[in-house]
């Protein structure tokens, strides 16, 4: 079948580092074609080339078997092709219906034409089979509600090409199933749809072939009968990854080091108990907005909220993160760029933030001290960095999360919360970071997980702890974890349904 | 993009990041040069030592402003603040009938006592009220302002004893080695501004705190104690730039300090701090206030422009530095 968009040969560099090379791909009309790597594979790269947002270095473009130029990623709109970016960048104070026509805004008589988009708006959205009410502030839209908001906005232009990049991020898997239904409707359309991610399970379900990018180079396309995600893994990462979990330590004990009776967070949690033992990984799981965040936020003093807090069988009580850090809590938010590091500083400072306490001789700061401690960080946790003196917003995702990791193990802390430790993280990394997490609990520390990946709570913690609506839905213990119990905790459905949900895409 | 360290490219970035911090110093040779041009008399020692000394003021009210702008704040009251400052501290050295260093002494301490209280005031009302810091100073603006009318009922407040103002004169004045004192006060307000914000843990609380105030807030860092203590430092800074400043007119008037805000602002964002927070330059900061001198100077030696557009040639100047800084940022 012609392909409606084909690179041919595509390089491309930034400055004398070469992201790309030599990449050829061809879309073709009604297929889904997903395209894997690790983080800095140069997948996002390949995706901005294709959507007019850089010009390659090397190589053309074919569109419908013309070479053509875009200038910019309005020309690239204009030919069909648009793209659903990763990040919701939508304007919180407008209407659905504003945010999907701003800067297209529908004119009668050279005003806006509030009926006619709201109209449009409406259809748009029912295609999509979601209910949202386009005169509805986007801002009290839930975040999987936002993104397809962001998904009308792009199908509202005519399109022949859509392209999704890393889409699933932030949904919860029942979210996933119906982008997936979507995707699949723009299929039948005829439509080619790019799909970018590294959640491979994902892909198996979705996608008709798949090429395969490690280190900017193309490894592989294959259509996706007979691959299976481990092979996707081993493509990707190019050694063998069927060993992805570490065994899990033996040291959880029966040594409780925490425990909270009771705890509630206006708003968005009730009743919440949990006991933390020493040297175990405890897992959390939940549909996002069950509010598992905002329960280990509050432990640690970083939202309101009241409960009984009881820390080695002392009553505590934390006002802010300063002071649960220094009863030896650390809690590293799902939020990497936004809570987690500064973007715009530099590895050095944000390494030491918030042990800065360790790095001060007298009134100064020791730089030469926290020099050493960035040396030893890049190798104890293998930071993958050009230079040291990039910005943190410089690194991918996983080298971040693995920088934030350095940074709070400074505080040498007993009690080590996660808020989504892989998010966003290629699946190299992921076993690196897993492996970590289990040395943490090794070495005696207790550790909490919370995740919204159910094979990760699987491979990874002791028991794990599901939350529903605000509410501890209950326990699953070691022996019994599996995806069917903590889906059938997690939404209170227990038919053939949800396991077949959850079994798709997990 | 990730694995290989390739050191070509970060020399090439370095080389780039100084070209942020060094442009207003190269804006500054630029300004000598060409006034050196225009006019003979520009070069001359008692010249540029008198540009400088004019520059004092704003250096050290600036520097103060560099804190509360490298976190991530505002403070537009700094030009009544040191009016008030001024106000009162006459006042004070008014109300003591001998003209002593015991006086004098008096009338400093309840000049920065007042000043810090004022920074106090805004910080509180910032961190604790949750209100913008331009609506806070904006409001303590006019507060300061009127206090400073009401005062002084309309008028002037002056320096009464003139065996005092003469004991006071070589504060502004005076010189040490042939160096004004008020060079010396900025040069030494400036030094410790530095090395509290690029060596002390609060200064790298005040950069990451103007950075991400989430981030800082996850990381244990004691916003509220911070954000305050920027604004205090601000008024402290307002109460040395006041003890320099009294003694060249000897009195203060409902007119003292109008538009210092703007002129301090000016000179941190001349100097290469973000408005928006999370970079401070301290030296910048000191290079951006004398420019400003400068400029003025230069208007008044060469007969160009007229001197009364003084205030629109720097309004100009804050507009190219932004549009600089942000080319520069875009580079990168």
């Amino acid at each position: 079948m012609d392909s409606v968009l084909r690179a041919e040969n595509i390089s491309k560099s930034f400055g004398p580092i070469e992201v790309l090379s030599g990449i050829s791909l061809d879309l073709r009309p009604g297929e889904v074609h997903a395209v894997i790597g690790e983080n800095g594979a140069g997948k996002s790269t390949l995706m901005r080339i294709l959507s007019g947002h850089l010009p390659p270095t090397k190589g053309r473009l074919h569109l419908n078997g013309h070479p053509i130029t875009f200038s910019d990623p309005v020309d690239a709109e204009a030919h069909g092709i648009v793209l659903v970016h990763q990040e919701i960048l939508l304007a919180p104070d407008l209407t659905v219906a504003q945010n999907l026509f701003l800067g297209r805004e529908i004119k009668r008589f050279g005003f806006v034409d509030d009926k006619a988009m709201r109209e449009r708006a409406h259809s748009i959205l029912q295609e999509l089979g979601t209910n949202i009410d386009p005169d509805r502030e986007v801002r009290h839209l839930s975040i999987a509600d936002r993104q397809l908001v962001q998904i009308a906005r792009a199908l509202l232009v005519p399109h022949k090409v859509v392209a999704f990049d890393e889409p699933t991020a932030v949904l919860t898997p029942i979210e996933a199933e119906s982008l997936f239904e979507i995707i699949r409707k723009l299929r039948a359309q005829g439509v080619a749809v790019l799909y970018i991610s590294h959640r491979l399970n994902e892909v198996k379900a979705v996608a008709d072939r798949v090429t395969v990018l490690r280190d900017g180079r193309h490894v592989a396309t294959r259509d996706i009968e007979g691959l299976e995600p481990l092979e996707m893994a081993r493509l990707m990462v190019g050694r063998d990854m069927s060993k992805l979990y570490p065994e899990k330590p033996a040291t959880a004990s029966e040594q409780t080091v925490l425990t909270v009776r009771d705890m509630a967070v206006p708003g968005f949690v009730e009743n919440a108990s949990l006991t933390l033992h020493r040297g175990e990984i405890l897992g959390f799981g939940g549909l996002i907005g069950a509010g598992r965040t905002e329960l280990f936020e509050a432990l640690v003093g970083l939202r309101p909220g009241h409960g009984a807090i009881t820390l080695d069988g002392g009553q505590v009580h934390f006002r802010d993160a300063r002071e649960a850090m220094a009863a030896g809590i650390v809690y590293l938010s799902e939020d990497r760029k936004g809570k987690g590091l500064l973007l715009q500083q530099n590895l050095r400072i944000n390494l030491s933030l918030a042990a800065l306490d360790k790095f001060t001789r007298g009134s100064f700061i020791d730089i030469a001290a926290e020099e050493t401690a960035l040396d030893g960080a890049i190798k104890d946790f293998d930071i993958r960095t050009r230079s040291r003196d990039l910005l943190a917003g410089q690194l991918s995702g996983g080298n971040q999360q693995k920088l934030l990791l350095a940074k709070m193990m400074l505080l040498e802390p007993r009690i080590v919360i996660i808020d989504e430790p892989t998010r966003g993280v290629d699946i190299g990394t992921k076993e690196q970071i897993y492996r970590f997490i289990a040395s943490l609990a090794a070495e005696g520390k207790a550790v909490v997980v919370i995740s919204s990946e159910m094979q990760e709570l699987i491979g990874l913690c002791h028991r794990v702890v599901v939350m529903r609506n605000g509410r501890v839905a209950g326990e699953v213990a070691q022996s019994d974890l599996s995806e069917d119990a903590i889906v059938y905790l997690a939404t209170g459905v227990h038919e053939e349904r949800a396991a077949e949900i959850a079994a798709g895409h997990a | 993009m990730t694995e290989t360290v390739l050191p070509t490219r970060a020399e090439k970035r370095k080389f780039k990041m100084d070209m942020r911090a060094l442009s207003p110093f190269i804006a500054l040779i630029v300004l000598i040069i060409a006034g050196a041009l225009i006019n003979p008399d520009f070069l001359t020692a008692s010249n540029l030592l008198n540009v400088v000394t004019r520059s004092a003021f704003i250096a050290i009210i600036a520097v103060g402003a560099t804190f509360v702008i490298a976190s991530g704040g505002l403070d537009l009251s700094v030009g009544s603040m040191a009016a008030l400052t001024a106000g009162v501290m006459i006042l004070t050295l008014n109300s003591q009938g001998s003209a002593d260093m015991g006086t004098l002494a008096l009338g400093m301490l309840a000049a920065i006592a007042l000043s810090a209280a004022c920074g106090l005031a805004n910080g509180l009302i910032v961190t604790f009220g949750r209100i913008e810091p331009f609506i806070v100073t904006l409001g303590t603006m006019g507060i300061f302002r009127s206090l400073v009318i009401w005062l002084a009922a309309g008028g002037t407040i002056t320096i009464r004893n003139l065996e005092l103002r003469e004991l006071y004169r070589p504060v502004y004045f005076g010189s040490v080695f042939g160096i004004p004192v008020p060079i010396i006060a900025f040069l030494a307000v400036a030094s410790i501004g530095a090395l509290i914000l690029y060596r002390t843990s609060f200064g790298r609380h005040v950069v990451a705190l103007g950075s991400n105030e989430d981030v800082a807030r996850y990381s244990g860092v004691p916003i509220w104690r911070v954000r305050t203590l920027t604004y205090i430092i601000q008024g402290i800074c307002v109460g040395i730039a006041v003890l320099v400043y009294v003694p060249r007119l000897g009195s203060a008037t409902p007119t003292t300090g109008l538009l210092w805000e703007l002129q301090a602002i000016t000179a941190v964002v001349i100097g290469g701090t973000a408005l928006k927070g999370g970079i401070g330059r301290v030296w910048g900061t000191v290079v951006g206030a004398v420019i400003l001198e400068l400029v003025a100077n230069i208007m008044v030696l060469s007969n160009f422009v007229s001197e009364f557009l003084v205030g629109a040639v720097q309004g100009a100047i804050i507009i190219i530095a932004m549009l600089v800084q942000r080319s520069v940022h875009r580079g990168r």
